[in-house]
């Protein structure tokens, strides 16, 4: 490649850079200002204080909703996990005529977009009386994703886990689940991250479904404790501001430190989904 | 769980021959049977059930519903609304997946020669992937309200009148597309990138030889060579773009009036403020069909066009 067109795509590649970066540099620097202050949001405040920031935190009651969204992503995770890789083992591994359609089966519901079910989930929630409970949305986001797990874990462990070892196994005498759990789980870490990762981002920022069914502000996870502060603050765009920083800003300092993991374990979902 | 699990294995004992044929050809059927019953009762079930309340008039709460056969359905075709929606669906998912193809290849093709920038490029472009859609909303208001909003504050400052960006019923689903586009257009670029690195570097040496055009070369070589990423990333993000919903809610909460409801925007307003929830069944059913339909139909033509190239 010549220098000069080298130089050329590398101005692109700044630009595109700068444009993409925009609405972070408008998020903070509205962030920074405080009410009453319409001046351009393109520039900063002449003054510095992080009143918006406090204030946010304690109204919006971030805390609180953090913790939320904290518990319901990892225990959905852990359950996807030990259940997905459990109910893919059998589906790679035995072609029966059951396990073939439980497949297609699984293979099907992903097609299926899940808001079709909501009004009848919510009222079934509401009947069980699990509304406003963490556990309804742990249970209800291990079963929407589900599908995508036992698809990423099956394909995987056709392709890379070698029956010998399963058959070495049985022959010492281990049961099913011991040959699972103890020899083919370990060697499932790539899937394994890949399945916490797309877990991790979706359910994490899941809207949709916590809006349904986490109502009670003691339950609220982020995305809906966003909303309803939002709701209360419309004419303080900096309080919006700064809790929209807070809430983004974990899972945007994991995704720099670990990016390669989640770019690799996002695309993978992608591919097969 | 163990426990269980142990005593199932145990009712065939590894250690006979005559047993070991046995297990071998069984299903196994307990290992999944846990994860079948999180998607039976989670997904199937409400999804059947979803049909029933569709046949009735049911407000949402109450224990009274009565059977009204298909005026449901009628209602939805006659109703002017539902078109508004099926139409800003289908531009929020045919909208979203032309520019972050588009879009996204042309990152993909640049990020893949040598240059310095492409490390921060790319983890800039693919950042708003991981997200919340919801408070990316939030972030693209403070850009498009048209009090102080950054645009209009820029257009003001070169001496142009502000608009109404979000308030406009004719501008405002386009802005939604602009934004999903810009918050989902790293995952395009991601597949398109792998993609690329795929192409064997033999194929351009000899075209070079041949003395083809860089235009021929990206017509003849790269595109055919890129079909399977580009049939995912269609699929993906038509999926994607019809099922939209947090965007909405954050930018314009579907409106003004419903002028940029989407099927879901509009299911979840007809459930919970309009206590309508037979007809927010009906339309789940629509757009269940939209979706299946239209993912098909991408994924048939372009799985086609793979086997030509």
């Amino acid at each position: 490649m010549s220098t000069t067109k080298k130089m050329i795509l590398t101005l692109v590649a700044f630009f595109i850079t700068v444009f993409h970066i925009i609405p972070f540099y408008i998020l903070i620097t509205t962030s920074l200002k405080v009410r009453g202050d319409f001046s351009s949001r393109w520039t900063f405040p002449d003054y510095f204080t992080l009143e918006n920031f406090t204030t946010a935190w304690q109204s919006a009651n971030l805390g609180n909703a953090f913790m939320n969204s904290f518990i319901i992503t990892i225990g959905a995770a852990i359950l996807l996990i030990f259940f997905g890789s459990m109910a893919a083992y059998p589906l790679a591994r035995r072609a029966t005529k059951l396990n073939k359609a439980i497949l297609v089966l699984f293979v099907a519901i992903m097609v299926v977009p899940p808001l079709t079910a909501l009004v009848p989930l919510y009222q079934m929630v509401v009947e069980i009386g699990m509304l406003n409970t963490r556990t309804v949305a742990i249970l209800n986001n291990v079963a929407a994703f589900m599908p995508l797990t036992i698809f990423l874990y099956s394909g995987f462990i056709r392709s890379t886990i070698p029956k010998e070892l399963e058959e070495a196994a049985k022959i010492d005498g281990c049961s099913t689940f011991g040959i699972f759990f103890k020899i083919v789980f370990p060697l499932l870490k790539p899937v394994t991250a890949s399945v916490l990762i797309i877990a991790c981002v979706f359910i994490w920022n899941d809207y949709q479904f916590a809006i349904f069914f986490l109502q009670s502000s003691d339950v609220h996870t982020l995305t809906v404790a966003m909303d309803s502060f939002v709701g209360a603050n419309q004419n303080n765009l900096g309080l919006v501001a700064a809790a929209a920083f807070m809430a983004m800003i974990p899972m945007a300092i994991l995704f720099l430190f670990l990016q390669k993991y989640f770019i690799a374990g996002l695309s993978s979902g992608a591919v097969k989904g | 769980m163990s426990e269980l699990a142990g005593k199932v294995s145990n009712t065939v004992n590894p250690k006979k021959p005559k047993n070991y044929k046995v297990e071998k050809h069984s299903s196994l059927w307990w290992m999944y049977l846990p994860a079948l019953l999180f998607v039976t009762t989670f997904i199937v079930y409400p999804f059947i059930n979803g049909f029933r309340i569709s046949f009735t008039d049911w407000n949402g709460f109450s224990q009274e519903s009565n059977f009204i056969g298909l005026d449901q359905y009628r209602r939805m075709f006659s109703d002017p609304t539902t078109w508004t929606v099926v139409r800003n669906t289908l531009l929020y998912g045919i909208g979203s997946t032309i520019l972050q193809n588009v879009i996204g290849l042309g990152y993909a093709l640049l990020l893949n020669s040598k240059i310095k920038m492409r490390t921060l490029t790319r983890t800039v472009v693919y950042l708003p992937v991981i997200i919340s859609p919801l408070i990316m909303g939030y972030i693209f208001y403070l850009i498009f309200a048209f009090q102080n909003g950054a645009l209009n504050d820029a257009i003001t400052f070169f001496g142009f009148n502000p608009i109404n960006a979000l308030g406009n019923p004719s501008v405002n689903p386009l802005i939604i597309v602009l934004v999903n586009t810009y918050q989902f257009v790293g995952i395009a670029m991601i597949i398109y990138l792998a993609g690329l690195q795929s192409i064997s570097k033999d194929y351009y040496e000899a075209a070079d030889i041949d003395g083809a055009s860089a235009f021929q070369q990206f017509k003849s070589i790269t595109l055919p060579l890129l079909a399977p990423s580009i049939t995912i990333n269609v699929v993906l993000n038509i999926i994607g773009g019809l099922k939209l919903f947090d965007v909405i809610i954050a930018l314009t909460g579907g409106g003004p009036g419903n002028a940029s409801q989407s099927s879901s925007t509009f299911m979840y307003s007809l459930y919970f403020s309009r206590q309508d929830a037979g007809y927010a069944a009906t339309q789940g059913i629509l757009v269940a069909f939209m979706i299946l339909i239209i993912s098909l139909l991408a994924l048939w033509y372009f799985k086609r066009k793979e086997i030509e190239a």
